[in-house]
């Protein structure tokens, strides 16, 4: 089964966000990029797909800037090809419009059984990457997914809903599939391979263009919530927190 | 519905999901102040029992059909699509849950509308809809208004209590047949997978130790388990924990696991992101340990401390255990 993993980069949530005062929006100039958490999983996921039924694994992604590394080390894990899709313009958030139709063009010369990618990303704002590219190359869509077994006529997918109930769905393939998390941890690899990846390896480019999309989401500000304004925070050394933690559920009788 | 709010109603194994009440609520919100009708539109089969439950919108259409009985992706956008390319409605809500996020994309592609995620609150100014959506983990809030003439947007709680969306008065309602062939689906439902038990159920806990990312490593959970025993709670977690394996899924709290109620919820290293959220901000008590004194977490907990999550939890339980 010859999978493709599309996965985007997404802003680092531990680096502080910062709002561009002349454009009210997200500050994007100093910005740390990081692949998007669940497209990861979904690496893993067409991983453990070829470890049982073969096939090639390529990686998908846009050229956002610094993303060499996290291609060559999806190599390093496993993956068969790594290719970077070069352009302008998807870089624009809300992107995702964008992003999907680049990745659509580039899947049109691509062959493939099944397309992963995470169901979310963080930065979502118009739309799911994966939703959108399966109804532009018109495949069947499911997201929330955290399971996919090959069976005689296609897939058997598990579907998670709330409260730990999931559900299994049947489908033809090929189809565009959003996993939310992979049956294991996404693999660890040590930078030695990954080095080894860099040296022996090649990551291949396609040209796209300048991307477009015809409907756009209007952001008129963005704004960072002010999130000390509900808590009371607790001051003091570590010693001195857990002490008032004491005081106060004992105050409510929460504890003895 | 040409012009008029519509809510896509979301039902789960014979109930009507507390997400459609947050969306009554918010489409409720955005039909008067555009003065407008609300209308919930109710997939499935054998649903009128839910239409009952649906009165703080103006009516309801139900179009019934066997591959319609459980949320089947294909089927559900095939029907929606072809309602809504037929009625135009002004706003489509669904939740950002896992049946909504399947049909929005889909279905504002074809009704060639543009499709705002992740929305908790709405309101119309002069005559303009506008949004206002939680992104990047609950560290940023975009707004903006909801385009011309047909607009999408998938809605999460945390803006309006699902009570809000409760109405008493009974709705109108209208049930139609498909207005579209079904057959034949690349998607089919197979069945359900019931969730595992003989685990602890952390929704019937008093007391949650909840640990998320800043637990660091899977050794560290140990710690929690010692702190809940001298609480006497248990321990719950955060996705990413869950995703890690570092504790089994009946453990998850947030969107895709258990809604939480508890007397004390003590959340270790956790961010605060609005999945998480979903799961236990109505909790009595929670207290907030993250070394980030920017955490969305602090938005909504009592007590919040931004100290080291390590460095405090040995230190907290030796002070339990003497107290």
């Amino acid at each position: 089964m010859d999978i493709v993993v599309l996965m985007k980069f997404v802003p680092d949530l531990v680096e502080d966000l910062e709002i561009d005062a002349a454009t009210g929006l997200l500050d994007r100039t100093f910005l740390r990029l990081i692949p998007n958490e669940l497209d990861e999983h979904a690496l893993e996921e067409a991983l453990l797909l070829k470890e049982r039924c073969g096939g090639v694994v390529t990686v998908l992604t846009l050229d956002f800037g610094d993303v060499d590394e996290a291609l060559f080390t999806a190599i390093a894990k496993g993956a068969d090809r790594a290719i970077k899709l070069t352009g302008e313009g998807f870089d624009q958030g809300p992107s995702n419009q964008r992003i999907a139709g680049a990745f659509s063009q580039a899947l049109g010369d691509l062959r493939f059984d099944l397309i992963l990618t995470g169901t979310q990303a963080v930065d979502d704002l118009d739309g799911f990457v994966g939703a959108l590219v399966a109804d532009r190359l018109g495949l069947p869509y499911v997201g929330y997914v955290t399971k996919v077994t090959p069976a005689d006529a296609g897939l058997v997918v598990q579907k998670e809903y709330p409260g730990g109930l999931n559900a299994e769905l049947a489908v033809t393939g090929p189809a565009v599939l959003g996993i939310q998390a992979a049956e294991k941890p996404p693999r660890y690899v040590v930078t030695s391979k990954v080095m080894e990846a860099m040296r022996t390896r090649k990551i291949e480019e396609i040209a796209i263009g300048e991307v477009t999309t015809e409907v756009e989401v209007p952001v008129s500000a963005m704004a960072l919530p002010e999130s000390g304004s509900h808590a009371e925070m607790l001051e003091g050394d570590a010693q001195q927190v857990a002490e008032k933690i004491v005081t106060l559920l004992r105050e409510r009788g929460i504890v003895a | 519905m040409c012009g008029e709010v519509c809510v896509v109603v979301e039902t789960l194994r014979g109930k009507v999901t507390d997400i459609t009440f947050v969306m009554l609520a918010g489409g409720r919100r955005l039909a008067d102040g555009l003065q407008t009708k609300l209308t919930a539109l109710l997939l499935g089969q054998d649903v009128q029992k839910y239409t009952r439950e649906l009165g703080a919108a103006d009516r309801v259409v139900c179009i019934e059909h066997d591959c319609l009985a459980e949320f089947n992706p294909e089927a559900y956008l095939r029907v929606a699509t072809a309602v809504f390319e037929q009625h135009k409605p002004r706003v489509v809500l669904l939740g950002h849950t896992a049946t909504g996020t399947d049909l929005a994309c889909g279905l504002a592609r074809r009704l060639r509308a543009p499709i705002v995620t992740g929305c908790r609150t709405f309101s119309v100014d002069n005559g303009t809809a506008h949004y206002s959506a939680l992104i990047c983990g609950g560290k940023l809030i975009a707004t903006g208004p909801l385009p011309e003439p047909t607009c999408l947007a998938t809605m999460m709680s945390g803006g309006y209590k699902a009570d809000e969306g409760r109405g008493t008065r009974t709705p109108a309602v209208e049930t139609l047949s498909p207005p579209t062939a079904l057959d034949p689906l690349r998607t089919n439902f197979k069945q359900y997978i019931e969730p595992p038990t003989g685990d602890v159920d952390i929704a019937k806990e008093a007391i949650l130790v909840s640990v998320g990312r800043g637990i660091q490593n899977k050794d560290n959970i140990a710690l929690a388990e010692e702190l809940a025993a001298a609480l006497g709670g248990a321990v719950s977690g955060s996705r990413p924990v869950i995703d890690q394996e570092w504790l089994p899924t009946t453990r998850l709290v947030g969107k895709s696991g258990k809604q939480v109620k508890p007397k004390l919820y003590l959340a270790l290293g956790i961010s605060g992101a609005p999945e998480h959220a979903e799961g236990m901000r109505e909790a009595e008590l929670i207290v907030a340990i993250n070394r980030d004194p920017k955490a969305p977490i602090y938005g909504f907990a009592h007590y919040g401390a931004a100290v080291d999550v390590l460095e405090l939890v040995p230190k907290l339980t030796a002070a339990l255990r003497k107290a």
